[in-house]
Formats: C-alpha cells, sequence, structure tokens
C-alpha cells in the first residue's frame, strides 16, 4: 500500500512530466522569418543547351541507312550561368552544371532569399549555352512583396523562359 | 581518467541521484527512470494505438486532410480530439524518454561488450523515430506542416541525392497534390513499422524483458497524458498556405527541433552534427573501457541439464544442448558474448550447494573469477574465525553498498560479483556452521547492474524460486537488505539493527543443528 506522502510524490512527479510535455510541445512559439520580411525562391530546373553539328553527306552515306540522323548532338549540356539582381546589386551568381555521370542531366538551383518587403527591382539572367556569349534569357521588373509573401523564380521555357510568381 | 571517462561517470552520478531519489515516491519497480525502455514500449503503444484510429478517420487530400483532422478537434473532441492529443503527446514523451534511456545507458558503460549488439540495433532506432514524427507532422498540413516539409527537403537537398531539389515540391501552391498524402501516409505507417522491427531486434538477446512497465505506472501516465490532453488538447495552426511563410507558431520542440536549428546555422552543419553523433555512437564501443571480466563456464561432468541458468539468465546467455556424453540429458552452453558474468547462473545450479561432501567443490556452471568453491572456502574459514556474542555473515554485492568495512570479529563479509551468484544453501551452510545470522545485501529494487540479481536473490531466499532455501531454515536469522553503493553509510545500522534483533531472541530455539561437511554423506 502507497504512503499518503508516496501519493502526492508520485501526482507531482507524473504532473512535471505532462508539463513538460505538453510545454515544449508546443511552446515556445518559433518565428521563421520576421514579420516585415519576404522570401524569394529561385528554384531552377533546366536542360542546358547543346552544341549540335550537322553531318556531312559524306559522314551520312558511311553510316548505316537507320542511323542516318541529319545531326550529330554530344549527350553532354552546356553549363548554365545565372545571375540575380536586387535593386541593382547582385545577390546571387552561380554556374549550374548538368547532373549525371555523362553530364547530361538538368541543371538545378534552388536558393532562398529573405528580402525587406515592400517594392525592389529584380533582375534575374541566365545563359544556358555558354558557348555563345550573352545571356540568352533576361527578366527584369519591378516586384512589390507583401510581408511573408513567397515570390519563386522559376524557369519554363514553354512559358517564355524566367518568370515570376 | 579520460574526458570521456569523466563525462560518463559525472552523468552517472546524475542519473544516480534522480533515480534513487525516485525511489522514494515510486519504490523500485514503480520507478520511471529505472524502466526507461519499458516506458519507451509503453509510449509507443499509446502512439500506435491512437494512430489506427486518427488513421481510420483521415481523408486523404490537400484540403480534406486539415479538415478531417480538425474535425476530431473541434468535433470529436471527447474521443478523436483526445486520441489525436494523446497521439502526439505520447510521440513527444517517446522522444524524451528515447534519449534519456540512450543517455542512461551510455552513463552506465552499457555500450560494449555482451551489450554491444542492444547499443548498435539501438542507434538506426533514433533516426526512424525521428523520420516517423517528423512526416507525422506533415499529415496535418498546417502551416507547422508546411515550415516542417519546406525544412525537411531544403535540408534534404544539401545532400547529393536528388537530381532535382525535392524542395521544388512545395514551392508554390499549385505543387502538391492529394496524392501526396497517400504516399504521406504509406510513409508514416511503413516507418513505425520499420521501428517496431527495429525494436524487436534491439531487445532480442535480453531475457526476461519488461515490455511494459508495471500497470500502476502505465495507468499513471495514462492518466497524466490524458488529463494533458483534455487540458491542453493538440490543435492545428492554420491551414498551409505555400504562398506565404507561416508567422508565430506552436512548435514541437522534442521532434521538430531541427528545422530551427538548422535555421540558426546551416544545413551543412546539421548534418555534419547529426552524421558526427551517429558515428560517434557506433564508434562509442571502440573507445578504452573496462576490461571483460572472464565468463561462466560449464562442467559437464556436473551439469545436470536442468536448465535453471538458461531460465534465469538475464541476458539469453545460455542455451541448453544435447549432452555430449550422457544420452537424453542436455548441457548448457554459454555464448561467451553475451555473457555478462555477473554469476547469477552459478547462483542458480543446483550443483552449487556448498553441503557437497567432495573437498574440492565442482558445480555445473561456474565463474573462474570466483568459483562456488573458492567461495565455500571463504566462508568456512570465516566461520572458523567468527568469535563473539552473535556472529554473522553478511553476503555482499560488489556492486552495491560497501560491506567490505563493516567487517570484524563478530562479522565475517564475502563479496559477491553480484548477489544473484549466491546459492541459496550458503545460507542455510552459514547458519549450520556457527553463525548466528546472515545478512543478504543486494542492489536496490530495479537497480541491479545485471539486471535481475536482487529479484532473483529475494525470490530464491523467499522460496518463490529454484533453487530455492529450505522452508527449515529460521527467518528471524536471516535479512535480506537492499541498498546502492549510494547506501553504504545506512548499511552499519542495517546490520546493528539486525544484530540488536537476533540478540532479542534470547535463548536460541530456532538453532539448526550443526553441520561438518568432514563427516557428512553428501556426494
Amino acid at each position: 500500500m502507497l504512503k499518503p506522502a508516496a501519493i502526492v510524490g508520485q501526482v507531482i512527479l507524473y504532473g512535471a512530466f505532462a508539463a513538460f510535455i505538453g510545454y515544449f510541445a508546443t511552446s515556445p512559439t518559433y518565428h521563421q522569418i520576421p514579420d516585415d520580411v519576404a522570401l524569394i525562391k529561385l528554384s531552377i530546373s533546366h536542360l542546358g543547351a547543346r552544341e549540335c553539328r550537322k553531318r556531312t553527306p559524306e559522314e551520312l552515306a558511311k553510316m548505316p541507312p537507320n542511323m542516318r540522323a541529319p545531326m550529330d548532338c554530344p549527350r553532354e549540356r552546356s553549363d548554365i550561368q545565372l545571375e540575380v539582381d536586387l535593386d541593382g546589386k547582385d545577390v546571387f551568381r552561380t554556374v549550374l552544371h548538368p547532373t549525371g555521370l555523362y553530364k547530361d542531366g538538368v541543371s538545378t538551383v534552388y536558393k532562398r532569399f529573405e528580402v525587406k518587403a515592400g517594392s525592389h527591382q529584380l533582375t534575374v539572367r541566365m545563359d544556358d549555352n555558354l558557348v555563345k556569349p550573352g545571356f540568352d534569357y533576361v527578366k527584369d521588373e519591378p516586384i512589390t512583396l507583401a510581408p511573408r509573401q513567397v515570390m519563386v523564380i522559376d524557369f519554363n521555357p514553354d512559358q517564355g523562359g524566367l518568370f515570376f510568381k | 581518467m579520460s574526458f570521456h571517462a569523466a563525462l560518463r561517470n559525472g552523468t552517472k552520478s546524475i542519473f544516480l541521484r534522480v533515480e534513487e531519489a525516485f525511489d522514494a515516491p515510486f519504490g523500485g519497480q514503480d520507478n520511471p527512470l529505472r524502466h526507461l525502455g519499458a516506458m519507451g514500449l509503453y509510449l509507443l503503444w499509446i502512439v500506435v494505438g491512437s494512430g489506427l484510429y486518427l488513421y481510420t478517420v483521415l481523408d486523404t487530400g490537400i484540403d480534406a486532410v486539415y479538415n478531417s483532422i480538425g474535425y476530431l478537434s473541434h468535433e470529436q473532441w471527447y474521443l478523436g480530439g483526445v486520441l489525436r492529443s494523446l497521439h502526439r503527446y505520447a510521440s513527444d514523451g517517446f522522444m524524451l524518454v528515447m534519449m534519456l534511456h540512450l543517455v542512461r545507458e551510455w552513463s552506465y558503460g552499457r555500450y560494449y561488450g555482451f551489450r554491444l549488439y542492444s547499443w548498435m540495433t539501438g542507434i538506426p532506432l533514433i533516426w526512424l523515430a525521428y523520420i516517423a514524427g517528423i512526416g507525422g507532422y506533415w499529415i496535418v498540413w498546417d502551416q507547422l506542416a508546411q515550415v516542417s516539409a519546406t525544412a525537411t527537403t531544403e535540408l534534404l537537398d544539401w545532400l547529393p541525392i536528388f537530381s532535382e531539389p525535392s524542395a521544388r515540391n512545395f514551392i508554390s501552391p499549385g505543387a502538391i497534390n492529394d496524392r501526396f498524402f497517400t504516399v504521406l501516409i504509406f510513409i508514416h505507417l511503413g516507418v513505425p513499422l520499420l521501428l517496431i522491427l527495429g525494436l524487436w531486434a534491439h531487445v532480442h538477446r535480453v531475457a526476461h524483458l519488461d515490455y511494459l512497465p508495471t500497470r500502476r505506472v502505465m495507468l499513471a501516465t495514462a492518466a497524466a497524458l490524458t488529463l494533458l490532453a483534455l487540458f491542453r488538447p493538440a490543435l492545428s495552426n492554420p491551414p498551409a498556405d505555400l504562398a506565404i511563410v507561416p508567422g508565430k507558431l506552436a512548435f514541437d520542440w522534442f521532434i521538430l527541433f531541427i528545422h530551427p536549428l538548422t535555421d540558426l546555422t546551416s544545413p551543412a552543419l546539421v548534418w555534419t552534427l547529426l552524421f558526427a553523433l551517429t558515428a560517434l555512437l557506433f564508434a562509442l564501443p571502440l573507445l578504452p573501457h573496462a576490461k571483460a571480466q572472464p565468463v561462466a563456464v560449464v562442467d559437464p561432468a556436473n551439469c545436470t541439464g536442468c536448465d535453471r541458468c538458461h531460465v534465469d539468465c538475464p541476458y539469453a546467455a545460455i542455451s541448453m544442448a544435447p549432452h555430449p556424453d550422457r544420452p537424453g540429458y542436455q548441457l548448457a552452453v554459454v555464448d561467451a558474448d553475451l555473457c555478462a558474468s555477473c554469476g547469477i547462473c552459478a547462483g542458480s545450479c543446483p550443483s552449487s550447494t556448498p553441503f557437497r561432501r567432495r573437498e574440492t567443490l565442482i558445480t555445473g556452471i561456474d565463474m573462474p573469477q570466483l568459483p562456488v568453491n573458492a567461495l565455500r572456502q571463504q566462508l568456512e574459514q570465516a566461520l572458523a574465525q567468527l568469535a563473539g556474542r552473535t556472529r554473522i555473515v553478511v553476503f555482499s554485492c560488489a556492486r552495491g553498498a560497501r560491506a567490505t568495512p563493516l567487517g570484524g570479529a563478530d562479522t565475517a563479509v564475502i563479496d559477491l560479483i553480484c548477489t544473484g551468484m549466491l546459492p541459496p544453501a550458503f545460507v542455510e551452510y552459514a547458519l549450520r556452521g556457527g553463525a548466528d545470522g546472515v545478512l543478504v545485501t543486494a542492489c536496490r529494487s530495479g537497480g541491479c547492474d545485471f539486471r535481475l540479481g536482487e529479484r532473483w536473490t529475494g525470490e530464491r531466499l523467499l522460496g518463490e524460486r529454484e533453487p530455492h532455501l529450505r522452508h527449515s531454515v529460521p527467518g528471524s536469522r536471516l535479512q535480506l537488505w537492499l541498498g546502492s553503493a549510494s547506501d553504504s553509510s545506512t548499511l552499519a545500522a542495517a546490520l546493528a539493527e539486525f544484530r540488536a534483533r537476533i540478540e532479542t531472541l534470547g535463548v536460541a530455539n530456532d538453532r539448526l543443528p550443526s553441520y561438518l561437511r568432514r563427516a557428512s554423506h553428501h556426494a
């Protein structure tokens, strides 16, 4: 039979266990970013360009008839150069490399930037064929970010290349 | 002393102090700190049981999952809401108990030798528990789930395992679909099943395992968590919206602490920390530690194949095999990798009785470092030297309260590897050899370093377990005293009290007839 003091002790200790669990299961609250900050997520997955060469008639003639593809394209994809400027200041510069053992996969990037909410000028430049000089895709436009808003910079050739959403 | 040893000893002393303080209100058997493994299993069953109910009522779909869980908390609070809260709080309790169990076992040095297997199989379970816990939060698909899903995938993307960043799956509101939740629930069921399978492996080399704590502890824990569920029900945060970053969130620090840690540092640091800690846990057994003691040795000529040692071994280190020389008989076989060198088997062996007349007492299973024959010789010498009005023999545990300082003209102290190695017949042998009383000291209830020494000793002396102390031995002349190393100071008082009690018996009419081994007819 438990003594009254032992019962009281057990009630206190079980209560402390429950209180400890209950408190740290919800508290203290967590705030991932300050209230006046928005998030820009740069998330691009894209296949770099390939430098294809047109086969000459002599080359095609030497090939078996069923394999006479007019273009000779290597498996390797080009690196992708990417630049992000915010309000005229560069915030991100990178060269993305294609994935895969033969460097024939997509090049990807995922990056998040915390910026003050409000109006900004956002510029993104992307070059997916480093053999050719200059950027193939440029998106430069003013944006207005609400506090805690998430804005995504993505790329889709079917939507005209770089886009913000 | 190395830094590791100092840290371990310091942590151990903290655990010991708290555990022993908890003995006061709980007692050894009900002390949750002494049964953290069983507590963890019990909390896991609460998680599984409440989770099964949640699974049956959960609708999978981006909005449906949030609404169906919200329905439980708001409309069916008395059942679904309570079970949801129990699911969460028992999960948190499981994490807490699991980490305490890990630290305790480490501090007690239970990670090498015969415990190596349990230690190694326990480490992956921590990963599985956290994978299951974090995944469980995603199912609710509220803002906390959003934070966790985004943060987890961003963390995973640091590792070169995906060709495309997995965080792209949570990039915008249209990025996920209903099927995602079907997969998520499949994972949330699969990982805990793996965890349970891993737990089976973790404990299957431990005999007489407490799969659950005592009924009293289970009821009290369930009551505490249910009250918590009623007074502070687990509720969802606002629904997830990938177009915004959630504001202040009620946050589960037991399971999701890794996200703030990542935000505060970097994925590289967090992975380095996680992998380094895991590697360290795996490597701990390689660090210098106490030298292994000689393991139990079976003597086929004296082993009767009774299987008591097989039954009593706390670590399933003994199996029974056909006797090589005696057809139809069995023979105990010791697995040296599993043997804890506790001697509990020697205490359980019926051949360990000191009443056997042989000059050299060879028992069926024995400890090379303290053979039963040496124990008998030690006892006989001590009995021959005892003098005084009340002569007492103390059989003490080397890992429990220090009894050696109590030795004197009228008190003989015989240290055992573990009190569980004391064959009960030694008590009668001491009384018939001239002792007026026998004091047997063992560790506190639930506090035996070899798990079952104090329990088996108590049961054998009370006649509840074989080999039992003969009923003709007067209980007034035997005292079983339980205490840890920190109780050494009170042992002297216990001995004095026992001596005084024997002295009040007056003219002894309960004395056993004396016994002279050399004149007896025992085999």
